[in-house]
């Protein structure tokens, strides 16, 4: 059987340090991201203040449950966190070898 | 001239020239071809073309409404930026193969019978297997002979669903069908397998990842995306398919996590975001089909650019396994910045364009009273920003450097992402201006809310804070070489197994036949030699004197026999 096809190209010189070898450029990113969710984290504590002061919302729930606040926030968190979890947990079931079916 | 042909024709007959063509001017045929058969298409306006009739039905080869115009849309664009991706390595087979396949279907999604759907229904399967075969592996090869069976199997399900539909209501017509008869099961059946229902799904995660690096980019565009279309026009509102399609976003989001080839991971992703889809079809609300169209068009384009930013990893690399990868935004920093707007997109960020088509289908499942099902879709949504939005990009071209130093993607790669980038953000940014247009209903959801933003970012930012928190306190999943068993494990191994242990029967069974077969037959040929060899009793020579004697007793039993016969009668006395 013919080889994969594909262009790795010459060896390639690399020049030098990158951007994310510098382990403070993933401090300064997970600090964005961390400041990004408290913004949005205040927005739903803000929202109720923000009605009774002008009559505004910045989101009216469609569901009560969907209005409590930082639904979503929370939702994402325990999903996101029970998703790995839960797929740890399918591993232990049905991982094998890599060649399992050529064998 | 090109406007008496029907659209899908233009690709399928321009497919046989590729053969001819070389360098430059294969280029240029190939890229010519899905731009005139946009034109033929735009060039009919609504309506039906190309009657026929055949063993009296009625045939429509082209019809040309709200929901066919949009798929066929969609295929043109897709074809294009396939090609164009495919410029650099791929091969004339590959050419022609996905010409035939995006007409086969474009074909399907025009057709306006039944009889014409399968005829494009199998073209599709025959068609697109030459994209698996051509990465030239003998796992490509296996593959494909597997992804080909559970194809052309699902097309004589089809098949027989549309005989039993046809005997039932005397038409071919292709409209709403419905899961009612058994024309209309079977017919679900055999789209279920195409649109990669649960337990029929394998044939996607096994032979999309075995597909040449451009190949992949085209069986992600067209045949589930048929099957979605096939969903909408004739089951549009079956409950079935709400579960169904909820079920889809789930599993394979727990596949993909545990997952290390990341075209693989794609493979589960597009079962997920399929899943979107026939849950909106499954709804049936003129928002719901909106929705499921809508998604429908966005995933092709940010599927198509994630599967094309794999498929420059696997050109350059040589690999799509995360265990191999990692650090490759050093080398490739174009292909990467591509990426993550490919998995923007599909996590559904605001101004990305599954912000503005999936939304569609979970607000539509709010409006119709599924909360239940609307908690799963977020959900999924959640799931789909695991796999798509961070794996993807992140232990594809960040993470952990593996070393590998290589070259940014060829340019005509670049510019087939930067189309489909380009049009992922279009889509997300203005839906107004070509999307909701030109869907099948008209569009009163308008996606950019405060509510709506607000509510997605702080599901999407709190599930990365999960992410940075999960990978810094070590507790994300290793990537590891291996293989996770699925459903195909039924017939791979146990099937395989069942297979060979019922040949291993067999063959003692006939093996003891056959041993007892000569054992009679050779005592049956001992005793006929015993009688009549050349000893025999009956082989003897005998003198002719025995002889005499035996024809004289001969004749006196005769003799005897005859008086022994003859009655006795009185003889009268003469008078």
């Amino acid at each position: 059987m013919a080889s994969d096809k594909r262009d790795m190209g010459e060896q390639v010189k690399d020049r030098g340090r990158h951007y994310f070898d510098d382990p403070k450029r993933w401090k300064r990113l997970i600090a964005i991201l961390i400041v990004v969710c408290a913004v949005v984290f205040a927005l739903d504590i803000a929202n109720p203040i923000l009605y009774s002061m002008t009559g505004f919302e910045l989101r009216h729930p469609e569901r009560s449950w969907e209005g409590f606040p930082e639904f979503y926030a929370v939702y994402g968190f325990l999903a996101y966190t029970a998703i790995v979890y839960t797929a740890k947990l399918l591993r232990k079931g049905v991982m094998r070898d890599e060649d399992y079916y050529d064998r | 001239m090109i406007g008496s042909l029907p659209p899908a024709a233009v690709m399928i007959l321009g497919a046989l020239l590729v053969p001819l063509l070389r360098g430059r001017a294969r280029t240029g045929w190939v890229l010519l071809l899905p731009v005139a058969s946009l034109a033929a298409l735009l060039s009919l306006g609504e309506g039906e073309f190309g009657q026929a009739s055949i063993f009296s039905y009625e045939l429509t080869l082209v019809r040309v409404d709200g929901l066919s115009r949009i798929f066929g849309w969609l295929f043109h664009i897709a074809a294009l930026i396939g090609l164009i991706f495919a410029r650099r390595g791929g091969s004339a087979l590959e050419d022609a193969s996905a010409l035939v396949y995006a007409g086969a279907a474009i074909g399907a999604v025009q057709a306006g019978d039944l009889i014409t759907l399968f005829v494009f229904w199998e073209l599709l399967a025959l068609s697109s297997v030459f994209l698996v075969w051509a990465r030239g592996t003998e796992r490509s090869y296996r593959a494909g002979i597997r992804y080909l069976i559970i194809q052309v199997g699902s097309g004589v399900i089809l098949l027989a669903g549309i005989i039993a539909h046809a005997r039932a209501t005397g038409s071919v017509a292709f409209d709403h069908l419905g899961a009612e008869t058994l024309g209309g099961k079977l017919i679900l059946l055999g789209i279920g397998i195409k649109a990669a229902f649960p337990l029929l799904h394998n044939w996607l995660t096994d032979a999309y990842p075995e597909a040449t690096y451009s190949g992949a980019v085209f069986l992600s565009a067209f045949t589930t995306k048929v099957a979605v279309y096939t969903l909408a026009r004739g089951y549009a509102g079956t409950d079935l398919l709400i579960w169904v399609g909820v079920a889809m976003t789930m599993f394979p989001i727990f596949y993909a996590v545990i997952e290390n080839d990341l075209r693989r991971v794609l493979g589960y992703s597009m079962i997920n975001q399929i899943g979107f889809m026939v849950c909106g079809v499954g709804i049936g609300t003129e928002m719901a089909v909106n929705g499921a169209v809508a998604h429908a068009f966005n995933d092709v384009l940010f599927k198509g650019l994630l599967f094309m930013s794999t498929g420059a990893l696997l050109y350059r690399t040589g690999t799509t396994k995360c265990s191999e990868l990692g650090g490759l935004y050093k080398s490739m920093p174009k292909t990467a910045g591509l990426c993550i707007v490919g998995a923007a997109s599909i996590s559904a960020f605001p101004l990305f364009s599954g912000f503005v088509s999936k939304s569609m289908v979970m607000a539509a499942a709010l409006e119709q009273n599924l909360d239940v099902v609307w908690l799963f879709l977020l959900f999924a949504s959640a799931g789909v920003l695991h796999h798509a939005g961070i794996k993807i990009p992140f232990y594809g071209f960040f993470g952990p450097d593996s070393g590998i130093r290589t070259k940014e993607a060829p340019t005509s790669m670049l510019i087939a992402m930067g189309m489909a980038a380009f049009l992922c953000v279009f889509n997300g940014t203005f839906p107004t201006l070509f999307l909701y247009p030109n869907l099948p209903y008209e569009v009163t959801y308008v996606p950019l809310t405060s509510a709506h933003v607000i509510s997605q970012l702080q599901l999407l930012f709190f599930a990365v804070l999960a992410f940075v928190w999960l990978r810094l306190s070590d507790r994300e999943p290793h990537e590891l070489p291996s293989t996770n068993l699925d459903a195909d494990w039924f017939y791979r191994r146990f099937g395989r197994g069942v297979a060979l242990a019922a040949g291993g029967v067999a063959s003692r069974l006939r093996d003891a036949v056959a041993a007892r077969s000569v054992a009679v037959a050779g005592s049956a040929i001992g005793s006929a030699r015993r009688y009549m060899g050349p000893r025999g009793v009956l082989g003897r020579t005998w003198p002719t004197g025995t002889n005499v004697i035996w024809v004289a007793i001969l004749l006196l039993v005769f003799l005897l026999l005859y008086y022994a016969s003859t009655p006795v009668t009185s003889v009268p006395p003469p008078p």
